[in-house]
């Protein structure tokens, strides 16, 4: 039973809110940036709303709805009301409050530092003060899952923990760990500097304790979308998930090695020793192995789902699984986008392969499609699931739905191919202004153009979802009755301690990151004279 | 459920995971710290202790050469952002003395028709380095060397605060209205200009740039001009040099119109 109803609601509202606005930013970036847009103004502006859009979309709109997500998950896989509600609402308001102070800052053009930080560059103190404000109210949250589970295992001894709860908290401690490279970062090095107390700056330390957070915070962004692939999909179709046990050991895998890696952001850094990066490279080829385990159980439990249904033949079941049903689709597509993805991202994990595209347009076009892409596809099919069970109204405008995930799909695919093909002839990433006159570059002028009118083409897309949930809101008063997730095939009464608890894998992951980080980190702290005078952006003015 | 304690060598669990993660950690950190380095020669190494040492990040001494020194003199002010931002009244004052003789080229109220830099509103920290660097021989002219030669640290300091204390005043031929050149919005990425106003003011500033706003278009073609052909070379790491040498005479001529016709 949902219970927490506005709670939830107000999560996800306050995300897709910012979600909306950040979409317009990066719409417009994608335009002005294009051919078809004669530059006439400052292009400052540029790395402002760089800086906003980066900011929403990374921090703010993913945090909401693994927040919001996870209070839904609790209350419905325990069936019983979240403890700690109260707190629940103090973890929003602080995310809220910090979406705005930080935001104040840089759309005054006072902190268009990226939302990288990336020292020395330094700008306005309240930026920073408001991201840490959503890393800490999201930390209530990550404190709020621990207390549940641990209550409820404490009044259910013996009983296995749901495995969409135990994928939550799974993607709480990571979170809860891996934000805390960025917030040793802002807090010891960037912020006595943007508050004057320093001058200059660590910027490799920075970087390596920035890299501590940024690659297993995209693994926290996923993580709301594998708990859907998990415990929402099979269900929804009509089917069961394949293996209950190969969920948890992806969900494990996830937890003790997509932290250990952040290395690999720092391939091309000078401060981080070659013997590392290689050791970061290997456990990153590691952490493909969960995400193949997921799209094995996903494909079998779909395959289940669909011969119930009566599909037959080797392939003549994929023909008989219900496309006409948001869910199916959402997924099908997201798993498409997570696979094109995923090869980009082998080419990104490779020492060598990387150098051709580090710092390329190449990269945002990655991360678009599997973050943009595959991603937030889920988070659309997670709110259309969900909102039924939220407002207690019908959410019936499917042919809408059906419409908005193939236009993001297609959005996404137009816009996201070309960038991949222009990084690859090397435009770089993070300009306002490219001279496409320049016979130099003017053959990238078309698929930038393309790329653009893909951005179009996702705008569409994210107006007419928020338009599906506002209808939503609007439709006709029905209880949607107990909100239920995917059984598996067999469920057994009983399994391992270890895939029932975190102890264990929590002592891994704390592990791996002292062999990991460890050395670089106290090596660079020891170093003297490795700092660089700050550089204060929009300080001039 | 099993009731075998989780963190017993006894749980199969336990035992798998440790070893596995270890085992990699062991063997990726062996291939990584050992074998990859000492299979590259060009890495010279004595040792395996080297090899790790080097595969660790640990910096070594620089091999000690000597290093070629400029046949000129360069820069030797280390600028910061904050570098004289705090105003402070007493050196206002001061400067306000000391700049009576330079009122007969950069005029009474730090303005002048002379095309000689107007100074009123100049940041502090630009118009100190350029006094150091005049005064040390990285920046040389017949006019002011002599003046900042006889000028302490102090006196620079003062004399740059109180122009900075003094309100900017637009030139004669002001005209907001103009269109800025290309060269000035957008810079020119492919041949590495950026936009003007990145360093000097009207976007953001870097330490030392000065602001250009109203300065003798006279005066900002010749010092472009001195940049590109490298008779003056005291820009830091050669920032501007490299700027100047790639714009076209045109692009020089438009920004020195543009520039003299803002506030
Ligand atoms: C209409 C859809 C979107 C468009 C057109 C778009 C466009 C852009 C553009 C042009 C940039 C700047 C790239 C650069 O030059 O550095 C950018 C950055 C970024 N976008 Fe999007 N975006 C869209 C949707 C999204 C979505 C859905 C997400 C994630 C949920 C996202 C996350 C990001 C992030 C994190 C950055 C920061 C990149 C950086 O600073 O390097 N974007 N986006
Ligand atoms: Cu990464």
């Amino acid at each position: 039973m949902l219970t927490s109803k506005r709670l939830i609601l107000a999560h996800f509202w306050l995300a897709f809110i910012v979600f909306g606005a950040a979409l317009v930013l990066g719409a417009w970036q994608m335009f002005v940036r294009s051919p078809l847009n004669a530059w006439h103004f400052n292009p400052e502006f540029y790395y402002r709303s760089v800086t906003a859009h980066g900011s929403a979309m990374g921090y703010v709109f993913p945090t909401l709805i693994a927040m919001g997500f996870g209070y839904a998950i609790t209350e419905a896989s325990f069936e019983k009301a979240l403890i700690g509600r109260r707190w629940a609402w103090t973890g929003f308001f602080l995310v809220a409050v910090g979406a705005v102070v930080a935001m104040i800052p840089v759309s005054l053009g006072l902190a268009s530092v990226l939302y990288t930080f990336y020292p020395p560059m330094v700008g306005n103190p309240f930026y920073y003060i408001g991201v840490v404000m959503v890393v800490v109210g999201s930390w209530i949250w990550v404190a709020l899952m621990v207390i549940n589970f641990v209550i409820w295992k404490r009044e259910n001894p013996g009983k296995p923990v749901p495995l969409a709860m135990y994928a939550n908290v799974a993607g709480c401690l990571l979170w809860g760990w891996t934000a805390v490279g960025a917030a040793l970062e802002i807090l010891f090095l960037i912020l006595p500097v943007a508050l004057g107390f320093k001058s200059t700056i660590d910027a490799g330390l920075a970087r390596v304790f920035f890299s501590w957070s940024l690659h297993a915070i995209v693994y926290f962004w996923l993580i709301p979308t594998y708990i859907a692939y998990y415990t929402i999909f099979p269900r929804a179709i009509g089917g069961r998930l394949y293996s209950d046990a190969m969920a948890r050991i992806s969900f494990i895998l996830f937890v003790v090695v997509a932290m250990p890696i952040g290395v690999h952001h720092l391939f091309a850094d000078p401060q981080v020793g070659a013997g590392f990066k290689f050791m970061h490279s290997v456990f990153t080829g590691l952490v493909a192995l969960p995400t193949l385990l997921t799209v094995f159980t996903i494909c079998a439990s779909a395959e289940i789902a669909s011969r119930l249904r009566g599909g037959r033949g080797a392939f003549g079941w994929i023909g008989a699984l219900p496309w006409s049903n948001p869910i199916m689709l959402a997924t099908a597509l997201s798993l498409v986008m997570l696979g094109f993805g995923g090869a980009g991202g082998l080419i990104n994990m490779s020492y060598q392969l990387d150098a051709t595209v580090h710092n390329t347009q190449w990269i945002t076009g990655h991360f678009h499609l599997i973050f943009g892409g595959a991603i937030v596809i889920m988070y659309f099919a997670i709110a259309y699931d969900l909102w039924p069970h939220l407002t207690d109204r019908a959410l019936d405008s499917f042919g809408l739905m059906r419409t908005q995930l193939w236009l993001w799909f297609i959005g996404m695919i137009v816009t996201t191919f070309p960038w991949h093909y222009v990084g690859i002839l090397g435009m770089p990433r993070r300009m306002a202004y490219y001279d496409y006159a320049n016979p130099a570059i003017s053959p990238q002028a078309f698929s930038v153009t393309m790329s653009a009118i893909g951005g179009f083409i996702l705008l569409l897309s994210g107006l007419l979802f928020l338009l599906v949930l506002i209808r939503g809101q609007f439709g006709a008063r029905g209880e949607a009755g107990a909100y239920r997730f995917a059984v598996p095939l067999h469920m057994p009464a009983r399994i391992p301690v270890a895939l029932n608890s975190f102890g264990l894998w929590l002592a891994l992951m704390v592990g791996l990151t002292v062999v990991n980080y460890g050395f670089p980190i106290a090596q660079l702290m020891a170093l003297n004279e490795t700092s660089v005078p700050a550089v204060y952006v929009g300080a001039g003015r | 459920m099993s009731d075998q304690p989780l963190f017993s060598p006894r749980n199969p669990w336990f035992g798998i995971s440790v070893g596995v993660t270890a085992a990699i950690a062991v063997l990726s950190a062996v291939a990584g710290l050992i074998w990859l380095p000492l299979a590259q020669p060009n890495l010279k190494l004595a040792s395996v202790w080297d090899a790790i040492c080097s595969a660790a990040g640990v910096p070594r001494a620089a091999v000690q050469e000597a290093a070629v020194k400029p046949d000129f003199k360069t820069s030797n002010v280390v600028m910061t952002s904050e570098m004289l931002t705090k105003v402070d009244q007493v050196s206002i004052g001061r400067g306000a003395t000391l700049a009576q003789r330079c009122a007969i080229c950069h005029g009474p109220q730090g303005v002048s028709d002379a095309h000689s830099p107007n100074l009123a509103g100049q940041f502090a920290a630009v118009t100190y380095k350029e006094l150091n660097d005049f005064k040390t021989g990285a920046r040389v002219s017949v006019v002011m060397s002599p003046f900042a030669a006889a000028m302490s640290d102090q006196d620079m300091k003062d004399v740059a605060a109180y122009y900075a204390y003094l309100p900017r005043v637009p030139s004669n031929n002001l005209d907001t209205g103009r269109a800025a050149p290309a060269v000035v919005v957008t810079g020119a990425p492919l041949r590495n200009i950026p936009p003007c106003g990145s360093c000097h003011g009207d976007i953001d500033n870097k330490a030392g740039s000065p602001w250009l706003g109203g300065q003798s278009a006279v005066y900002i073609k010749a010092q472009l001009e001195a940049f590109a052909s490298g008779t003056r070379r005291n820009d830091i790491s050669q920032q501007m040099r490299n700027i100047a040498r790639q714009m076209t005479a045109e692009e020089i001529d438009q920004v020195a119109h543009y520039y003299e016709a803002q506030p």
